[in-house]
């Protein structure tokens, strides 16, 4: 199963993921590999098996909907990169 | 003071007699260990923060603490948590540069319940950054070193822990196992690790990374230590909406009761190809030893869907991975790149800075399994796998109590061999994945040298059956004292 550039190119944007050139031909060419590797479950039959998302028993889990202390404005804020007056600060988001 | 071996060697069920008969204190304790530190780590380099200051005044309250008669046998011992343990006002890395001044604002669950137990906490174990790897050459920051021989791996990702506790930097170590960054460093290192039953321990501030396959759990120098930190930190917690409902016994009390009659399988889909032959001789001495302790062995076991574990696991777990890690937007904390034009240029140059190859590698693999057109092929295909990976495991316990295997299928192995092909490194968990696909719990224990590096040996057990698991290996254990060895430093 071989990527194409484009392919891993069109992974980087979905993931978000700023690429050269040369991470882009890197990751095609290791990404590649590592989809080959995949192939070994083609060959399972799976037709009547439901698939598993976690080992343990439990469907939703629901608590009491009642109002407690959270963390503080400054804690929240203490790592933010850019921060004013209370706000979380981005880089415009329309040109 | 009554011990023939330097404080820094003791076991937590040792050093817990010596504080509890006040016959040492903890600040003399921690003291020792943090010179220890001193001394080695820059050998070593288990490390990312030392917090020495912190631990000496934590000491100082552990010391009142059982002056005054109120103290647990955790109380007063010096200890380290794997980087990606939120610690509140200590830094929490998780190896990367993405949080390389990231200060969390809580304390994980765990954090939260050995500081309530006394425990004092040395600092923060490097990792594979974002715990994605098994030698700890993905820290960005540095790689650490095995103590046995300081020119190969200690395994990973929980390789600061396996090596801090094996070269008593640390009395005992919390880790994270998600294939087994738990149990692979332990064995690489010569030190117990147990990857606990999937939902025992809360993951409530351990940083995500496969929430299906995560668990945390202790790496100590012997058996006892492990059931001794497993009480601590076992139990449900609310704030984890994936931890079980389950109270948890004494687990200490399982220790001594023998294992005449126990019925041992051996999974023989482990010990096949790419298998390092002196691992096989040390499992077969191990089997024999466990024969001789009244155990029934059965080395013809078949677990059929084993060789499509390593296939399942990289698919769940990148593809859980991608949606853990979409959070490092470079907006609420982390790395953040500013030489952008908007939002997106800077989302994007964020994460091209602030995360590491193989940290990019996990998150492409694991958005291209999940985007359209591929869901069904390959995420939904591996989850219908791992439930026919779950049912050999549900079937074999129906007739055997545990099941036995190597750790690791070799020994650990020269810094930078393994770093070019991710596919050969992706091969080091080939033993370890199958037990976090299954959610079942699994100790690595000691098992034997090959010219100087240890070679670990693993017992599984039903889900929520550590108490077999830990009656098993403390039976093992005190019948070969491998756990007695040091680390020659």
């Amino acid at each position: 199963m071989a990527l194409s550039k484009e392919e891993v190119q069109h992974i980087a944007l979905l993931a978000r993921v700023g690429m050269t050139e040369d991470d882009l031909e890197l990751f095609r060419e290791q990404l590649s590999n590592i989809l080959e590797q995949f192939q070994v479950l083609d060959g399972v039959d799976t037709s009547d098996v439901p698939p598993t998302s976690h080992t343990v028993d439990l469907t939703s889990v629901f608590r009491e909907d009642k109002a407690a202390p959270s963390l503080s404005k400054e804690d929240v804020l203490a790592n933010a990169p850019r921060e004013d007056e209370g706000f979380f600060r981005v880089k415009p988001v329309l040109g | 003071m009554a011990t023939s071996r330097p404080l820094h060697e003791l076991t937590l069920h040792d050093a817990r007699d010596l504080l509890q008969t006040r016959q040492i204190s903890s600040v003399e304790l921690t003291r020792a260990v943090l010179e220890r530190v001193d001394a080695v780590d820059e050998r070593v380099k288990a490390y990312v923060t030392v917090s020495g200051e912190a631990a000496l005044k934590q000491a100082g309250d552990a010391d009142r603490a059982i002056g005054a008669g109120a103290s647990g046998p955790l109380t007063g011992v010096p200890m380290m948590l794997k980087d990606n343990m939120c610690t509140r006002g200590l830094r929490t890395t998780c190896s990367s540069r993405m949080l390389e001044q990231f200060v969390p604002p809580y304390d994980a669950h765990v954090t939260e319940r050995l500081r309530s137990a006394g425990a004092v906490l040395l600092g923060k174990g490097n990792m594979d950054e974002f715990a994605m790897g098994s030698s700890t050459e993905n820290s960005a920051f540095f790689p650490t070193h095995n103590p046995w021989d300081l020119e190969r791996v200690p395994g990973g990702s929980s390789g600061g822990p396996g090596a801090a506790v094996a070269a008593g930097e640390a009395v005992y170590a919390l880790g994270s196992d998600t294939g087994g960054s738990i149990r692979q460093p332990a064995s690489l290192c010569g030190v117990v690790g147990l990857k606990p039953t999937y939902g025992l321990v809360s993951r409530y501030g351990l940083v995500a990374f496969g929430s299906s396959l995560d668990q945390i759990g202790p790496l100590t120098k012997d058996v006892t230590d492990s059931a001794l930190v497993l009480n601590a930190i076992a139990g449900h917690d609310p704030k984890d909406s994936t931890s079980a409902r389950y109270a948890p016994p004494d687990y200490t009390k399982a220790l001594a009761s023998g294992i005449k009659g126990l019925r041992i399988g051996v999974p023989k889909e482990y010990l096949v190809e790419g298998i390092q032959e002196e691992v096989v001789e040390v499992m077969e001495r191990a089997l024999s030893k466990l024969e001789e302790l009244g155990a029934q062995v059965d080395r013809e076991v078949s677990l059929p869907h084993t060789r499509y574990a390593l296939a399942v696991y990289y698919i769940i777990a990148p593809s859980e991975a991608s949606a853990n890690l979409a959070r490092y937007d470079g907006v609420k904390y982390g790395y953040s790149a500013q030489d952008a034009d908007d939002m997106w240029d800077a989302m994007e140059k964020t994460r091209q800075y602030g995360f590491g190859p193989e940290v990019k590698r996990r998150i492409m693999l694991g958005t291209y399994a999940l985007s359209a057109g591929y869901y069904d092929a390959y995420y939904l295909k591996a989850q219908k796998v791992r439930t026919l990976i779950r049912r050999d495991f549900e079937k074999a316990f129906e007739k055997y109590d545990v099941l036995v295997a190597p750790t690791s299928p070799t020994v650990p192995f020269k810094l930078g061999d393994k770093m070019s092909d991710p596919v050969q490194m992706y091969l080091s968990d080939i033993c370890t994945i199958p037990v976090n696909i299954a959610g079942i719990p699994s100790i690595s224990v000691p098992a034997g040298f090959s010219f100087g590096l240890p070679i670990g040996m693993q017992i599984m057990g039903r889900p929520f059956g550590e108490e077999a698991i830990f009656r098993t290996a403390y039976a093992y254990e005190q019948a070969t004292g491998w756990h007695n060895l040091r680390a020659p430093l």
